[in-house]
C-alpha cells in the first residue's frame, strides 16, 4: 500500500467551501444533498399544488387557463414523486445505510455522487418546460398516449430526455444500494440482523431495477413515435394505446411501492424505539416485504380497469391486488403489537409514526376499494382515486420521511431540534392533511372527475374545504423548514443517543457524526 | 475510530474527492438538452438551432469523462487499491447493470408481443375485443404485418426482412462469444500470445456483424420499404435490432478498449475484472440477439 | 399526552360516521355513490356500500386496539416494557382472517363483474365517439341512411365560466343535444375516440369505459326508470377535458321510438338540401379558444 499516493485520503477532512459538495465521495454529503435537494422539489411540487388548490377553491376560471393548469396537475406529480419522495428515501438510504450495516462508505462512492447531480439537472430541464414555446408537459404524470405523443406539447423532448437521465440516476442510486447491503456489511451483520430500514431498501432497490429501465423503453418509443413516425402507440399502423398503458404501469404500480417500501422501514425503526419494546415479528416483516414487492410485479393493471380488458384479466388483476392487503396488513399488525406492552413516550417522530399507521392504512382501505374492479368502474379517475394516492403518499411516504428526519436529525446535526414547534407542526400537518384529502372522498364518490380546472356547482363545498386544508397543509411545511435550518444551526447538544429506546449501530456513533465512520468495522453483537 | 490500520488489513478503498462525478452529469445534461434539440429540429417540431451545438460538446465531454473516469479506476485497480472486496462490489454492480439492461429489452419484447397477441387480432375482429375489428373494413392479420390497419395513413413495407443475412449474423455472434471464451481462459491461463487472437477474432466478428447489419438497415430502407414509419413491424424491427445494434457497437468499443489494455500489459490471470465485466456484456448482447432472432425474424 | 391523542379517533369515528350516513340530503354536500338506475349500478353501490362497512370495521378494531395501547402502555403511567416479540399462532391468525375476508369481498365481486360481461342482446346499439371536446353519437342501423348521427357538446355559455354571470344549476353539466336512449330496454353502446383516450362515463348507468383511439369498447346498459342522467367525460383529453359532459335522456320506449323515427325523418331532410353537413342537431362547437 505504501507506494500509493493519497493512501492516506481517508484522514482528511472534506475539501472546504461549496466545491466540497460538489466533489464529495462521502455518504453523508450526499445523503445531506438528496435531502436538501428532495425538500426544495416538496417545496417547488407543493407551490403547484398550492395553484391547484386555489384554483379549485371555487367554480369557475379564477386564477389559471385549463392548458396551465393541466401543467400545473402534471408537474406536481411528477416532480413530487421523482423529485421529492424518490431522492429523499434514496438521501436517507446514503446517510443511514452504511452507518446501519457498519459499512465505511457506500460501495461505489462516486457513482453515488454522479447519481445525486444527475438529478439538479434533469429537474433543471423538466422545469425548464414550463417556459418553452407551447408550455410544459400538460398530460399528467401518466402521460398516456396519443395524448403526450401526437398531441403533445414541443417540449415533450425535453420531457422525455429529461426522464431518461433521471431514470438512470435512479438506477445508478439502486444498483449501489443493492451492492452496499449484499457486499459491505461489518462480519456478524448477517441478513436477519440487519434493520428492517436496510432490509426494505434492498428490496426497494430490486424494484427499481427491475421497473425504470421499463420506464426508459417505454419513453423511448414514445419519443420515436414523436420524432420518427413510428407506430408504437399509433392504431393505424398497428400499434396501440393500450400498450402505453400497459407498459407505463408496469413501471408505474411498483413505481408507488418504490415510495412506500422504505418508509415501512422507517417506521419499524421508529415505532420499536418509542415503545421501547424490540419489533414484532421481525422475520415476518422481512418476508411481507418481499411478498409486496414481488405482488407488485403482478397487479399492474388495476390502473386500467375500464380501458377494456378481457374478463379474465380484470379478475386476475382484482385478485392478485387484493392479496397485497394480506402482507401489508402484517406490517400494520406487527406495528400495533409492537406497541402492546410497551413502554410508551410519544415524542415527535412517534408521533409522525402512529399518525402514518392510521392515515397510511385508511389509504390501503380506500386502496382496496379501488380494487374491486366493478366498483372501480365508479371511481376510476375520480377524486377518490386521488384522495387514496395523497392518503398513501402524504401521510404515508411524506410523513414517513418527516418521522425519520426528525428521529436522526440530532444524530446528524448534533442538536436537539426545538420539540415544541416540531409538535405545533405535526399537529398542523395531521389536521392540515386530513381536512385536503378526506372531503376528496366525498367529491370522487359524488363524481368529481380527477384533472379538471373547474367542476360542476355540487362539487363547491368540499373543494373549498380541501383547499383550505391544503393551504393549512402547506404553510405547516415552512415550519418544518424553519425547524430544521434551526436545529442545524444549533441547539441543545444532542446525546450519542438521544432517544431512550433506539436501537441500531447507527447510535454507538456519537452526535454529531465524524466525517468518517466504520474505518474498521464494528463488532456485532 | 480513526485508529489506524494501514499495515494490517487493507482498509476498503473510499476515493477522495472527484471531480469526474459532476463533470459526468453536467455531460449528461448536455446530451439530455442537445438531444432534444436536435429530435425537434430534425423532426420538424420546432426550430431548433443551438441543439446540435450543445450535442456535440456533450459527445465530446463524454467521451473524454469516460475515458478518464475508467483510465482512472483502472489505474487504481493496477496500483492495488482495491481490495477483494471493492472487486466484488465491482463485479455485483456489473450483475446488476446487466439485469437492468435486460428490463430495457424486455419492454421492447413485451410491446412486440403484446400487439401481436392481442392488439392485432382484435383490430383484425377477433378475440376478446373483436368489435374494434369495425374500424378496419378488411383489415388482416399477418406477421410480418404488410398491410396495416389503416394503410391510407401508415403505408406498410413491400416486403419483410428475409431470415438469411440474420442467420448469418447469429453464426457470428454464437462464434464471437465462443473465441471470447476461448479469449478469457487463456488469459487465466497467462496464455498473452493465444489471449490476443482471440480478442483479435472476437472484434473482428463483432464488426462483420456490424457490417451486415449496416448493409440489411440498407436494404430495408432501400428496396424493401421497411422503414421506421411503416407500421408497427418496421418499428418493433428497428427498435429491437436498432437497441441492440447500439449495444453491439457499445460492446465492440469495449472490446477495442480491453485489446488496448491487454497489449499494454493489464490483466493478470487470478485478477483481470474489467476483461471479466466486458465478456459478460458481450455475453448478455449475444443472448438478447438470440432471443431477438426467433422473435423478430422466425416466427 | 392522551387529550392530545384523542382527536385521532374522534376524527376518525366522525369521518366513518359522515360516511355512513350517506344520505345526500343536502345538495352540495353529497357524501356517497349514487345508487343509480340500473340494475348494475345499484349492485356496485351494494358492492360498495358492503366495501366500505367491512373496512370501517377493521379500521375501528384496528386503531381501537392501537389506541388502547398507547392509553395503557404510556411510559408516564409507569409501563415497563415487555421484550416479548414474537408468537406465531397470533401471525398465523392475521394472516389467515384477511384472507378470509378477502374471498368474502372477492366472491360478489366477481359475481357483479360476470353479470358487467354478460352482454345482453340489444335491439338499439348507440356508437359513442370521442372527439377534443366533444362527443358523437351515432345509432346503427342496417343501413347507413337509416343511422342517425349527432355531435353533443357543453351548452354552458361561456361567461357563466367566467364568472360574468350567475351559474345555472347544471353549470358544466349540459348539453346541446343529449343522447337519447328508451328505458327498460338493452342498449349496448359501443365507445371508441377519434383523436386522444377520452372515457365516457354516466354514473348512474353504472358504466364508465375509455374511449381509446383505434379500438372499441363495448358496454351496455339497461335503465329502469326514465329520467335526465349526467356524466363527464373522464379520462384527461387536453385543455378542455372538463368541458365535455355527458347528457343522457331516458325516455319511455315509445317516445323513444317516436323521437328516433324524427331524428330520421330530419336526417333524410336534410340529406335532399344537402347543405347541412351533419344532422338537424350537429352543431359543432368549439368551446374556449
Ligand atoms: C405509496 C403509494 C401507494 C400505495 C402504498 C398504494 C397501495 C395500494 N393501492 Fe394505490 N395508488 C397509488 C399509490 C399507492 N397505492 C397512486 C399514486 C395511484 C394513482 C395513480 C394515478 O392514476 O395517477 C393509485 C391508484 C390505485 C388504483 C387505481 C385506481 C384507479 O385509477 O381507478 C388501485 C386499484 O386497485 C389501487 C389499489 C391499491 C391497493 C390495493 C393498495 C394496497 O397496497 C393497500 C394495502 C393496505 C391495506 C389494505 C391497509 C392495511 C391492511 C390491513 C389493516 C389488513 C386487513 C385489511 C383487510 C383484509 C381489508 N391504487
Ligand atoms: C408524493 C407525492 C405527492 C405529494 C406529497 C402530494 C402533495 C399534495 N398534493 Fe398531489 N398529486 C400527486 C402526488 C403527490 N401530491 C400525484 C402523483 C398526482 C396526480 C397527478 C396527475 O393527475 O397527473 C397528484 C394530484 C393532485 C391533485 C389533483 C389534481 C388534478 O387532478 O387536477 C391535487 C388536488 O388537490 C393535489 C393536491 C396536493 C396537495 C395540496 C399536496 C400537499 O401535500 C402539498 C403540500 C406542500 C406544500 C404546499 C409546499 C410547502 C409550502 C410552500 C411552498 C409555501 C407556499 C404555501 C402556501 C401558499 C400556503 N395533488
Ligand atoms: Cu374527453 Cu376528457
Ligand atoms: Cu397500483
Amino acid at each position: 500500500m505504501t507506494a500509493i499516493p493519497h493512501d492516506d485520503h481517508a484522514h482528511h477532512g472534506p475539501a472546504t467551501g461549496l466545491w466540497r459538495w460538489v466533489v464529495t465521495t462521502n455518504h453523508k454529503d450526499i445523503g445531506a444533498m438528496y435531502l436538501w435537494f428532495s425538500f426544495a422539489m416538496f417545496l417547488l411540487g407543493g407551490a403547484f399544488a398550492m395553484v391547484i388548490r386555489a384554483e379549485l377553491f371555487q367554480p369557475g376560471f379564477s386564477l389559471v387557463e385549463p392548458e396551465f393548469f393541466n401543467q400545473m396537475t402534471t408537474m406536481h406529480g411528477l416532480i413530487m414523486v421523482f423529485g421529492a419522495v424518490m431522492p429523499a428515501f434514496v438521501g436517507l438510504a446514503n446517510y443511514m445505510i452504511p452507518l446501519m450495516i457498519g459499512a465505511p462508505d457506500m460501495a461505489l462512492p462516486r457513482l453515488n455522487n454522479l447519481s445525486f447531480w444527475i438529478l439538479p439537472f434533469a429537474f433543471l430541464i423538466l422545469v425548464s418546460t414550463l417556459f418553452m414555446a407551447g408550455g410544459g408537459p400538460n398530460f399528467g404524470w401518466t402521460f398516456y398516449a396519443p395524448l403526450s405523443t401526437t398531441y403533445g406539447p414541443p417540449s415533450t423532448v425535453f420531457f422525455i430526455l429529461a426522464m431518461h437521465i433521471m431514470g438512470a440516476s435512479s438506477i445508478m442510486g439502486a444498483i449501489n444500494i443493492i451492492v452496499t447491503i449484499w457486499n459491505m456489511r461489518a462480519p456478524g451483520m448477517t441478513w436477519m440482523k440487519m434493520p428492517l430500514f436496510v432490509w426494505t431498501w434492498l428490496i426497494t432497490a430490486f424494484l427499481l431495477i427491475m421497473v425504470m429501465p421499463v420506464l426508459a423503453g417505454l419513453i423511448t418509443m414514445m419519443l420515436l413515435d414523436i420524432t420518427a413516425q413510428t407506430s408504437f402507440f399509433n392504431a393505424a399502423g398497428g400499434g396501440s394505446p393500450l400498450l402505453f398503458q400497459h407498459l407505463f404501469w408496469f413501471f408505474g404500480h411498483p413505481e408507488v411501492y418504490i415510495m412506500i417500501l422504505p418508509a415501512f422501514g422507517i417506521i419499524s425503526a421508529i415505532i420499536p424505539a418509542f415503545a421501547r419494546k424490540p419489533l414484532f415479528g421481525y422475520a415476518s416483516m422481512v418476508y411481507a416485504t418481499a411478498a409486496i414487492a414481488i405482488l407488485s410485479f403482478f397487479v399492474w393493471a388495476h390502473h386500467m380497469f375500464t380501458v377494456g380488458m378481457p374478463f379474465a384479466a380484470q379478475l386476475f388483476f382484482m385478485i392478485s391486488t387484493m392479496i397485497i392487503a394480506v402482507p401489508t396488513g402484517v406490517k400494520v399488525f406487527n406495528w400495533v403489537a409492537t406497541m402492546i406492552g410497551g413502554s410508551m413516550t410519544f415524542e415527535v417522530p412517534m408521533l409522525f409514526a402512529i399518525a402514518f399507521v392510521v392515515l397510511f392504512t385508511i389509504g390501503g382501505f380506500s386502496g382496496l376499494m379501488l380494487a374491486i374492479a366493478p366498483v372501480d368502474y365508479q371511481y376510476h379517475d375520480t377524486y377518490f382515486v386521488v384522495a387514496h394516492f395523497h392518503y398513501v403518499l402524504v401521510p404515508g411516504a411524506v410523513f414517513s420521511i418527516m418521522a425519520g428526519v426528525y428521529y436522526w436529525l440530532p444524530k446528524w446535526t448534533g442538536h436537539m431540534f426545538h420539540e415544541g414547534l416540531a409538535k405545533v407542526h405535526f399537529w398542523m400537518s395531521f389536521i392540515g392533511v386530513n381536512v385536503a384529502f378526506f372531503p376528496q372522498h366525498f367529491l370522487g364518490l359524488a363524481g368529481m372527475p380527477r384533472r379538471i380546472p373547474d367542476y360542476p356547482l355540487q362539487f363547491a363545498n368540499f373543494n373549498m374545504i380541501s383547499s383550505m386544508g391544503a393551504f393549512l397543509f402547506g404553510l405547516s411545511q415552512l415550519l418544518f423548514m424553519f425547524i430544521v435550518i434551526k436545529c442545524v444551526m444549533g441547539g441543545k447538544k444532542a446525546e450519542a443517543k438521544p432517544w431512550e429506546g433506539a436501537e441500531g449501530l447507527e447510535w454507538d456513533l456519537p452526535s454529531p457524526l465524524p466525517y468518517h465512520t466504520f474505518e474498521t468495522p464494528p463488532k456485532i453483537k | 475510530m480513526a485508529s489506524s490500520t494501514h499495515d494490517k488489513t487493507p482498509a476498503y478503498y473510499v476515493p477522495e474527492s472527484s471531480r469526474l462525478p459532476i463533470a459526468m452529469a453536467f455531460t449528461l445534461f448536455l446530451l439530455a438538452w442537445g438531444g432534444a434539440g436536435v429530435l425537434q429540429n430534425v423532426s420538424g417540431i420546432q426550430q431548433n438551432s443551438s441543439g446540435v451545438w450543445i450535442l456535440s460538446v456533450g459527445l465530446v465531454m463524454f467521451a473524454a469523462t469516460l475515458t478518464v473516469w475508467f483510465t482512472k479506476a483502472a489505474r487504481e485497480h493496477m496500483a492495488g487499491l482495491n481490495s477483494e472486496q471493492l472487486q466484488e462490489s465491482y463485479r455485483q454492480c456489473m450483475k446488476w447493470f446487466i439485469v437492468s439492461e435486460a428490463m430495457f429489452f424486455a419492454a421492447f419484447f413485451g410491446g412486440l408481443f403484446y400487439v401481436r397477441a392481442f392488439e392485432l387480432p382484435w383490430m383484425a375482429g377477433e378475440g376478446a375485443k373483436a368489435a374494434t375489428g369495425m374500424l378496419y373494413e378488411g383489415f388482416e392479420y399477418t406477421w410480418p404485418l404488410l398491410t396495416n390497419p389503416v394503410p391510407e395513413a401508415v403505408p406498410g413495407p413491400q416486403e419483410a426482412m428475409h431470415w438469411t443475412i440474420p442467420l448469418i449474423n447469429t453464426t457470428l455472434l454464437i462464434t464471437s462469444s465462443v473465441t471470447l471464451t476461448f479469449a478469457h481462459h487463456a488469459l487465466r491461463k497467462e496464455h498473452r500470445a493465444s489471449l490476443k487472437n482471440w480478442l483479435l477474432a472476437t472484434i473482428v466478428l463483432a464488426v462483420v456483424f456490424l457490417g451486415f447489419q449496416a448493409y440489411e438497415y440498407y436494404e430495408a430502407y432501400a428496396h424493401l420499404g421497411l422503414t421506421l414509419d411503416s407500421g408497427i413491424y418496421g418499428s418493433t424491427f428497428f427498435i429491437l435490432t436498432g437497441f441492440h445494434g447500439v449495444h453491439v457497437i457499445m460492446g465492440t468499443i469495449i472490446l477495442i478498449a480491453l485489446y488496448f489494455r491487454v497489449l499494454k500489459g493489464h490483466f493478470t490471470g487470478p485478477d483481470h475484472f474489467g476483461f471479466e465485466a466486458g465478456a459478460w456484456y458481450w455475453h448478455f448482447v449475444d443472448v438478447i440477439w438470440i432471443l431477438l432472432f426467433f422473435v423478430v425474424y422466425i416466427f | 399526552m392522551l387529550k392530545r391523542l384523542r382527536p385521532f379517533s374522534l376524527l376518525a369515528v366522525v369521518f366513518t360516521a359522515l360516511m355512513v350516513a350517506s344520505s345526500g340530503a343536502l345538495a352540495g354536500w353529497e357524501l356517497n355513490m349514487r345508487q343509480g338506475v340500473t340494475e348494475i349500478s345499484q349492485e356496485i353501490y351494494s358492492l360498495h356500500m358492503l366495501m366500505l362497512y367491512i373496512v370501517c370495521i377493521i379500521g375501528v378494531l384496528v386503531f381501537g386496539v392501537m389506541f388502547w395501547a398507547m392509553f395503557k402502555y404510556r411510559k408516564s403511567k409507569g409501563a415497563k416494557p415487555a421484550t416479548w416479540h414474537e408468537n406465531t399462532r397470533l401471525e398465523v391468525l392475521w394472516t389467515v382472517i384477511p384472507l378470509v375476508i378477502l374471498i368474502g369481498m372477492a366472491v360478489p365481486a366477481t359475481v357483479t363483474l360476470a353479470k358487467i360481461y354478460d352482454t345482453p342482446d340489444a335491439d338499439i346499439t348507440v356508437k359513442v365517439n370521442g372527439y377534443q371536446w366533444r362527443w358523437e353519437y351515432t345509432y346503427l342501423a342496417d343501413t347507413p341512411e337509416e343511422e342517425v348521427s349527432f355531435f353533443s357538446s357543453l351548452a354552458t355559455p361561456r361567461f357563466e365560466i367566467r364568472g360574468e354571470a350567475p351559474r345555472s344549476e347544471f353549470y358544466l353539466l349540459d348539453v346541446d343535444n343529449p343522447l337519447v336512449i328508451p328505458a327498460n330496454t338493452p342498449v349496448k353502446f359501443l365507445i371508441t375516440a377519434n383523436d386522444v383516450i377520452h372515457s365516457w362515463w354516466v354514473p348512474d348507468f353504472g358504466i364508465k369505459k375509455d374511449a381509446v383511439p383505434g379500438i372499441i369498447n363495448e358496454s351496455h346498459a339497461t335503465v329502469l326508470e326514465p329520467g335526465t342522467y349526467r356524466g363527464m367525460c373522464a379520462e384527461l383529453c387536453g385543455r378542455d377535458h372538463a368541458y365535455m359532459p355527458i347528457v343522457v335522456e331516458v325516455l319511455e320506449p315509445e317516445e323513444f321510438e317516436q323521437w328516433l323515427a324524427e331524428q330520421r325523418g330530419d336526417v333524410a331532410a336534410a340529406e335532399q338540401d344537402d347543405s347541412v353537413a351533419l344532422t338537424s342537431a350537429g352543431q359543432v362547437r368549439s368551446f374556449i379558444q
